[in-house]
């Protein structure tokens, strides 16, 4: 006979790893295609999202400060005093934000500030640092980050040459309004990294980033692939700057000057 | 073999319980910075990274400095380092231990730490800094204990601890050169962003670890039977003092590029550490020192009569670990991040909590170096193995 207990044995064992196998493989099939996600309909799309900021007409601490305030409101972004503080966009003067000094410059450029943020690079050195590809590049250009992977190691941070990305060296929640949440975004737990996002968030829902939609139009936000787009059309018409170009991140983010 | 480090004299016993309660004492604070974040360190948005990750860096330089008395032994068969290799190997476990306790310790969410593993990202040199600690963690400890238990049954050792013994060689230099690696493929930190600093950080390990290595073996002979071949003593003394010249020699250049070329960017860091920047100098009087005590440490270890002096030669060892700990311990990162990339100056110092956070991670590595230098000790001890004279088997290890 061959139904012995030996073959029945071995039958069964070898049916149990077919069975482990098969179901590894198609967990295992499942991460790696991930989740599928549906695209929003009225989102807006681009191959390399741009923004352009004409610093004549937004050049005043004042002027930024609003800016700031749009988007650290719509981001959850808390203020929090001393130097452990977290933005996303801020002012700073000329020689802080190009690192090009010139003792003879004309006045008004060298009383003028610049809001800085994320430069959003095609070659971004913060991904590159970043060992759990928490911060990782969309298709679309855009420098995003997950919170709930990065593990605060700092590296991005280190790695980043624009000085873009804050640590929630404390818990955030403390110093925010907790009345006046966005409930749209989450807010941060301490420990993580974070920045400005080109608003990935308002973009899937047909929205202008927020710092842009209350810029009166001195941002101009759209597609650098597009030659139609607004930023084109103001890239070609305007000498414009980027900050360290030298170190060949390709920001961007340029600066009217 | 472990059970020797259980049994011992109430000295021995005084001092790992020393070691544990200043562990658990300080594991308060450590406990502190779980709850309430990294913000009980003097870190800041501008200088990310600071004590914690300059002692990783630090002690990765002691671990791998094993190599200076492993390569000679191995690659050359430099018999006279017979006795001190397993105390290489076992400071190297030590200093691996403690580097990652205060990457431990520096990372915003500890519990997400094996996010590294389990999203492997060949393209971040953290990733391969994780790698190469793990791997030479690994090497050192079965080839230290294999060996070590061999020598203890009279056996000879296994081909396979020789074929992994030359792996770990290689190894050693790649621990320090991926730790480099780390700072030096940044791009806007200047100070960092050169390419003489894995060769600079592989110089400055090969003559602070093994100065720290030499250091604790001296302590070691005056608290057990131990007795290290003198000829071994002075040829580690002598790759110190080579190792030190070249570390000398690296820095000047950094100097002559950055003076010469009179690149702003080049020189803003040296100048913020030598002589203030932006009205900042607080680093000023400890570069200076480094500056001296480097300078003390070769004129007390380059000439031959000084530098055989055992009297002398832990003194001018100290003064070179302190002049390499404050350029590599300390002036590394903070000169690293300053100026900052908008060219302005972001003072960092240690606060007390980030000290006493330190000292549990050091006390960790000094309790882990005693339990296994004394293993091996008592091991030399019962199979008669480079023991004082009145020992009968001293011309054994040669």
């Amino acid at each position: 006979m061959n139904n012995t207990r030996r073959n029945f044995l071995k039958f069964m064992g070898l049916a149990a790893a077919g069975l482990c196998a098969a179901s590894a493989g198609s967990a295992l099939a499942v991460t790696a295609s991930g989740p599928s996600v549906k695209k929003g309909e009225q989102a807006l799309k681009a191959k390399h999202w741009a923004m352009v900021i004409d610093t004549k007409k937004v050049g005043t601490k004042e002027s930024i400060d609003a800016l700031a305030k749009a988007c650290h409101q719509a981001h959850n972004v808390p203020n929090i005093p001393g130097k452990q503080n977290i933005k996303w966009i801020w002012a700073a003067g000329y020689e802080e934000a190009f690192d090009q000094p010139n003792p003879y410059m004309d006045e008004g450029l060298e009383k003028r500030e610049f809001p800085l943020l994320c430069n959003h690079c095609s070659n971004p050195p913060c991904v590159r640092a970043c060992p759990t590809q928490a911060t990782f590049q969309r298709p679309d250009g855009i420098v995003a980050m997950d919170y709930h992977r990065c593990i605060g190691c700092r590296f991005c941070m280190a790695a980043c040459p624009f000085g873009a990305r804050s640590f929630n060296f404390m818990e955030p929640r403390l110093h925010l309004d907790l009345t006046s949440l966005n409930k749209e975004f989450p807010t941060r737990m301490r420990g993580v990294v974070e920045k400005c996002n080109f608003c990935v968030d308002r973009l899937a829902h047909g929205k202008q980033p927020a710092c842009v939609e209350a810029s009166n139009g001195a941002l101009a936000f759209g597609d650098l692939s597009d030659a139609n787009s607004e930023v084109r059309k103001l890239l070609r018409e305007h000498y414009t700057i980027r900050r360290k170009p030298s170190l060949g991140t390709e920001p961007s983010v340029y600066y009217i000057i | 073999m472990l059970e020797k480090a259980l049994k011992g004299s109430p000295k021995y016993y005084l001092w790992i319980g020393f070691l544990l309660l200043v562990i658990a004492g300080a594991s308060s604070i450590y406990i502190k910075q779980l709850m309430e974040g990294l913000t009980i360190t003097g870190m800041s948005r501008d200088v990310s990274w600071g004590f914690y990750i300059s002692q990783f860096t630090y002690l990765v330089g002691l671990a791998a400095s094993g190599v200076m008395i492993v390569l000679p032994y191995y690659f050359h068969g430099y018999k006279k380092f017979k006795d001190l290799v397993i105390f290489g190997e076992f400071m190297a476990i030590g200093a691996i231990v403690m580097c990652m306790g205060f990457i431990v310790v520096d990372i915003g969410q500890p519990q997400r730490m094996l996010n590294v593993m389990l999203f492997p990202t060949p393209h971040s040199m953290l990733f391969w800094d994780m790698t190469v600690l793990c791997g030479y963690l690994l090497l050192n400890v079965l080839v230290g204990w294999t060996c070590l238990e061999c020598d203890r049954q009279h056996l000879p050792h296994p081909k396979w601890t020789k074929v992994l013994a030359y792996v770990s060689v290689i190894w050693a230099f790649s621990i320090h050169t991926v730790t480099a690696f780390l700072y030096q493929g940044l791009p806007g930190r200047h100070y960092w962003l050169t390419a003489v600093l894995a060769a600079r950080f592989l110089a400055s390990a090969f003559c602070s670890g093994p100065a720290i290595l030499l250091l604790v073996i001296m302590l070691t002979q005056k608290l057990t039977t131990f007795k290290a071949e003198a000829e071994g003593v002075a040829t580690l003394a002598k790759i110190i003092t080579y190792a030190m010249c070249v570390n000398v020699f690296f820095f000047l250049c950094e100097v002559f590029t950055a003076f010469y070329s009179s690149i702003p960017g080049h020189m803003n860091s040296l100048t913020y550490l030598f002589s203030g920047f932006d009205g900042h100098a607080e680093l000023v009087p400890f570069m200076w020192t480094a500056a001296a005590f480097a300078i003390i440490s070769l004129a007390l270890l380059i000439p031959p009569k000084l530098r055989n002096n055992l009297t002398l030669l832990p003194w001018s060892l100290a003064i070179l670990i302190i002049a390499t700990w404050i350029d590599k311990g300390l002036a590394l990162l903070i000169g690293g991040f300053n100026p900052t990339p908008f060219e302005t100056i972001a003072p960092y110092w240690p606060t007390g909590k980030e000290l006493i956070v330190s000292l549990m991670i050091y006390a960790l590595g000094a309790l882990v170096v005693t339990v296994l230098f004394k293993v091996a000790t008592d091991v030399k001890q019962e199979i008669g193995a480079s023991q004082k004279p009145t020992a009968p088997c001293e011309s054994e290890a040669a």
